[in-house]
């Protein structure tokens, strides 16, 4: 390598590596508004603004759906399987919300710490497969120890 | 030997003969793959346990997420390669992959959010994952502008690859996205390093579209690639004598 490709090559590298610094920080910086939602751990500990919208995410409660006497607002609680908030909303919900299912919901806490939706997302897993295996895994876990849905995890 | 492979191929008149014998191999292999692919996924592979038929959009997605990413790689990398050595072919590879890999990205963020509709409830957030990919967007569309702007185009070319290695830094940054701050699109499936969370039914026929989707790359590449060649070359004698002979 010629010194001249040499000195290029390094000019370059230094570049790109004062670019991912920068970056580094920056992102560092904004790190608390990246995040897309806050979980119920964050929630309990203070950190998301009472009266302001805000997004919450975490897993459906299995067993905490309640639906309200109008038949269209309901009730349910979600965890990160450490703090649990409980959300209310009025509207369609999406195909995949189910309980044991993760989802984000944006809304507003009131002073009472109930979560009032506007909207509710249901938030895919990684997990793919057909339906006989699901069953199967279920089935093996139901009959190992109780805990959460197979899909939760 | 070696070396003296990479001094032949970067030389335009030998790129340009070479390069007509490979492309309809690939093309071929390509179709073969992609047939294969769509075989098996949206005939053999079983509905998904949650989302039934709807999660076949991801045979497209992934694999043009995927090669996303790896043509920016390639671009900034080829571009880098022109601005240390100022090899021409390396910059005639850098923004021939530009638009390939926009389309890529385009295609990721459509199947993306056709599938978001009915999955998720809504068309797009403003999330970590789905922000930084529409980013990368904006990048190729900036280097092919930039690139179009600036008439020398080996000026051009110069100007292009620094701004492909400034925007290299949004790879890990997609990649991690999910990792490293809440979002609601999912985490990675196959590229973790623990097993795949996928049924190997639906795994087969994700990686056939990769491979399919890299085949497709490499075969447009080299036709645009022939393309810049003549264009940049027409002075020379070869090129001349080509459109003689011909």
């Amino acid at each position: 390598m010629t010194p001249k490709r040499k000195k290029r090559l390094m000019l370059i590298a230094l570049m790109v590596a004062g670019v991912a610094i920068a970056a580094g920080f920056a992102l560092k910086a904004f790190n608390e508004n990246l995040m897309f939602f806050y979980t119920p751990s964050a929630v309990a500990a203070g950190e998301a603004p009472v009266n302001h919208p805000i997004r919450v995410g975490g897993l459906v409660t299995t067993g905490s759906m309640k639906r309200q006497e109008d038949g269209l607002t309901v009730r349910f609680d979600i965890t990160d399987n450490a703090k649990t908030i409980t959300i209310q909303y009025t509207g369609i919900l999406p195909d995949l919300f189910r309980e044991g299912q993760g989802i984000v919901a944006l809304g507003e806490l009131g002073k009472d710490q109930l979560f009032v939706a506007s909207e509710v997302l249901a938030k895919h897993d990684e997990n793919y497969m057909p339906p006989e295996v699901a069953d199967a895994l279920k089935k093996t876990h139901d009959e190992g120890t109780a805990g959460s849905a197979v899909n939760t995890d | 030997m070696f070396n003296n492979f990479f001094h032949k191929m970067a030389s335009p008149k030998y790129f340009y003969r070479i390069s007509g014998r490979l492309i309809p191999w690939l093309a071929i292999a390509f179709v073969l793959v992609t047939l294969a692919g769509l075989y098996y996924g949206l005939v053999k592979a079983p509905p998904d346990y949650q989302q039934g038929d709807s999660y076949r959009i991801m045979f497209i997605h992934v694999p043009a997420a995927w090669m996303s990413m790896f043509v920016y790689v390639v671009m900034a990398t080829a571009g880098a390669i022109g601005l240390i050595w100022r090899i021409k072919l390396a910059e005639v590879v850098a923004i021939s992959s530009a638009s390939i890999g926009a389309w890529f990205t385009f295609l990721a963020l459509v199947t993306g959010s056709i599938w978001g509709k009915p999955m998720w409830g809504t068309w797009w957030v403003w999330d970590a994952r789905l922000t930084s990919e529409l980013i990368l967007l904006f990048l190729y569309l900036g280097v092919i502008a930039l690139y179009n702007a600036i008439d020398d185009k080996r000026t051009a070319a110069r100007a292009v690859a620094i701004l492909a290695l400034v925007g290299v830094i949004n790879i890990p940054i997609i990649h991690y996205s999910v990792e490293w701050w809440n979002t609601l699109h999912q985490g990675p499936t196959v590229t973790k390093l623990d097993k795949p969370s996928i049924h190997l039914s639906m795994l087969i026929p994700l990686l056939l579209m990769a491979v399919s989707f890299k085949l497709y790359y490499a075969f447009v590449v080299l036709m645009r690639a022939r393309c810049e060649v003549l264009e940049r070359e027409r002075h020379t004698g070869w090129v001349r004598e080509l459109a003689e002979t011909k």
